[in-house]
């Protein structure tokens, strides 16, 4: 592989709650109660090539989104570090890093949420590449026309309001809005998954077609499996604030190496012609604040191990490019 | 044949809006045998949900039923006074819902709620309410029943409280279920749990189930029949590998075209053109010519649905064998 656009390693989040008073002084009695600590995601590492689509799947919960958040700038990694083209964002002086972070855009689910209602398009749009000196101010609206034009709206609209656009249309403005400071890397958290089915198959091709015109890399993060099977060159399986399986989109689903993987697969809804019987994997997802010891999947796990509940198995390669975090890996 | 024992005929269920009347279900008819599982499907603003609201009488006003019946084992309901619509509600037919909460009241202990569901319709003890109450949580699947009672919604998670909604409905055996949405909001491995509940539920008890959703892939795992709305109308209805293999109205086509597993890697999509329209402003005739590649002069008069079997409302639909898509 080329040198990464963008590689993390050991990026870790933790969300703490300090204690309240009640509990501060229950302590002070004697009690036993602890700061509460969220491990969201811990020692993550993933490195994107240029112009390559990095799948990154998950159920509620798991951490993909404080991932993006976190490789978006939104969030500050509690541990670990963020690698831009090479260098860590943290060695960077500020100008520098700012340059960066601008490089970095993100588009969210719910453009209704993440579009500010009392803004006329042509201000959510324009506005961050005038403050950014980007565009001068008089060449706003053409930039904004431009963009419009990029993502598949009509220019005219620009006057509008987000709320008198359809859902498929106020995601095409997220979209131009990540755009317009001219990125090279977008992470796309759960960015269709708000959509109906005949508008999501639009924003997808939309996606595909700006990624060859722009030459743009993503970080897409859905909890639809059919979706990053269609759209990513590399995918990666998390599970409790970690990647379990990171791999080649194709080999990935037609032969999935973590027994976390394959459930997830086996599991997710497809058109088929036949009648399915579910046959489920038991149990749920652990909460976060109380993983469990060794293997986060062992107690959900049907090949699980005496080895798995006490030793955690780190992400190694187990074939060329492929990547799984499993103990039967070894016995085999 | 016997008779079904749900019959919806020429349903409408209107909204008087400021804007004009929005006929968000516009003449839908469809049957459902005991055992049967159909499932409802369309996009947002199909008018799925509210078919589903209108076989109870769900309906809250502005939105009324201007016309059809809806026959419950030889009954109308749309006739029926709301005295005789709250004796069959949750006794003969239950409904789940997409957001449990709904359901459930958060300051009242699962014990409480489920007790008095059973109580609303049976004259039984606290005792025996309560020994159902638990057999029911076990059902569906939820460990220890006995101390879970005791519990209030937000000790549960999601896909638990799922399971409590569920075992609620399931309190009085209904011969029918209606559920809306109930699994959309789960992941997909507590979604595979609830279907496995659900299905093997309804094979041992024969209960009835009409699955409103937006989700083909669930449908096509699930149920023996569906329906595709489109507009307030059914553009398709049939049995489920019928109409999954060889989709005939061009909406359901570009439907299941649009689903990314259905397609190549990489290629763009097929993607269905335009958008869902509003209801207040239809096209004359088909509703789906505007975004369909075969309109044409013919498609201004409404095309019927015919009865039966595998039915479709096109004046030019795709033939049988001629299937596009790679599985």
């Amino acid at each position: 592989m080329t040198r990464p656009i963008l590689a993390v390693s050991g990026l870790s989040k933790r969300f703490e709650r300090k204690l309240d008073v009640v509990e501060r002084f229950a302590r002070r009695l004697g009690a036993s109660v602890d700061d509460s600590v969220l491990h969201a995601v811990s020692g993550v590492d993933l490195a994107v090539a240029e112009g390559e689509v990095v799948g990154l799947v998950g159920e509620s919960g798991c951490g993909k989104s404080t991932l993006g958040r976190m490789v978006a700038g939104l969030l500050t990694p509690s541990d670990g570090s963020i690698q831009w083209r090479g260098t860590d964002l943290r060695d960077l002086p500020p100008a520098g890093r700012h340059e960066a972070n601008l490089k970095i855009q993100m588009v969210f689910q719910d453009p209704m949420a993440s579009l500010n209602p009392r803004l006329r398009v042509a201000d959510i749009i324009g506005e961050a590449p005038v403050v950014h000196g980007l565009v001068p101010r008089r060449e706003a609206a053409e930039a904004v026309a431009e963009m419009m034009r990029t993502v598949g709206l009509d220019p005219g609209y620009m006057r509008r309001y987000p709320h008198q656009f359809s859902g498929g249309q106020r995601q095409r403005i997220g979209i131009a809005r990540a755009l317009a400071v001219k990125p090279d890397f977008l992470v796309c958290d759960e960015s269709v998954a708000a959509l109906d089915v005949s508008i999501q198959a639009q924003i997808i091709n939309l996606f595909m077609r700006l990624r060859e015109e722009l030459r743009l890399t993503y970080l897409f993060i859905s909890h639809d499996l059919g979706v990053v099977q269609h759209i990513s060159d590399r995918t990666a399986i998390m599970y409790l604030g970690r990647i379990v399986e990171l791999a080649p989109t194709p080999e990935l689903f037609a032969a999935p190496n973590h027994p976390y993987a394959r459930a997830l697969l086996d599991e997710a809804p497809r058109v088929t012609l036949e009648k399915r019987r579910f046959a489920p994997i038991r149990g749920e997802i652990p909460s976060p604040l109380n993983p469990p010891a060794g293997c986060p999947f062992h107690p959900r796990c049907p090949h699980a191990m005496p080895r798995c509940s006490q030793e955690r198995p780190d992400l190694r390669e187990v074939a060329p490019a492929r990547w799984s975090a499993c103990h039967l890996n070894d016995t085999l | 044949m016997t008779q079904p024992l749900l019959r919806v005929e020429n349903l409408q269920t209107h909204f008087a809006t400021r804007a004009g009347t929005v006929k968000a279900v516009d003449g839908v008819s469809f049957d459902l045998r005991r055992g049967e599982i159909l499932g409802l499907v369309g996009e947002s603003g199909s008018g799925k949900s509210v078919t589903g609201q209108s076989i109870l009488g769900l309906v809250d006003p502005p939105g009324r039923i201007a016309g059809g019946r809806v026959l419950f084992d030889g009954e109308d309901l749309v006739t029926a006074g709301e005295k005789r619509l709250r004796a069959i509600r949750g006794r003969r037919i239950a409904m789940i819902f997409q957001d449990p909460m709904m359901t459930l009241n958060p300051v009242l202990s699962v014990e409480t709620q489920m007790v008095e569901a059973v109580l609303a319709h049976d004259k039984v003890g606290r005792a025996e309410a309560r020994r159902r109450s638990r057999d029911a949580l076990g059902r569906v699947g939820i460990a220890s029943p006995e101390e879970r009672l005791a519990a209030y919604p937000h000790q549960f998670s999601g896909g638990m409280r799922q399971r409590v909604a569920i075992a609620i409905a399931l309190l009085h055996s209904p011969d029918l279920i209606l559920a809306d949405e109930p699994t959309t909001a789960l992941d997909v491995t507590i979604q595979a749990q609830i279907l496995f509940e659900v299905q093997t539920l309804c094979r041992d008890t024969g209960t009835a189930l009409l699955w409103v959703t937006h989700d083909l892939a669930v449908v096509s795992a699930l149920a023996d029949r569906v329906a595709v709305m489109y507009a307030g109308r059914i553009v398709e209805t049939g049995p489920i590998a019928d109409v999954i293999q060889a989709p005939r109205h061009p909406y359901t086509r570009g439907l299941l075209d649009s689903v990314p597993s259905r397609n190549r890697r990489g290629v763009p999509l097929r993607s269905i053109p335009g958008m869902t329209p509003s209801v207040l402003d239809l096209p004359k005739g088909c509703a789906f010519q505007p975004r369909c590649g075969r309109a044409d002069a013919a498609c201004a008069v409404m095309p019927e649905l015919p009865e039966n079997g595998h039915a479709w409302r096109c004046w030019h639909p795709h033939d049988a064998d001629a299937r596009g898509a790679a599985a």
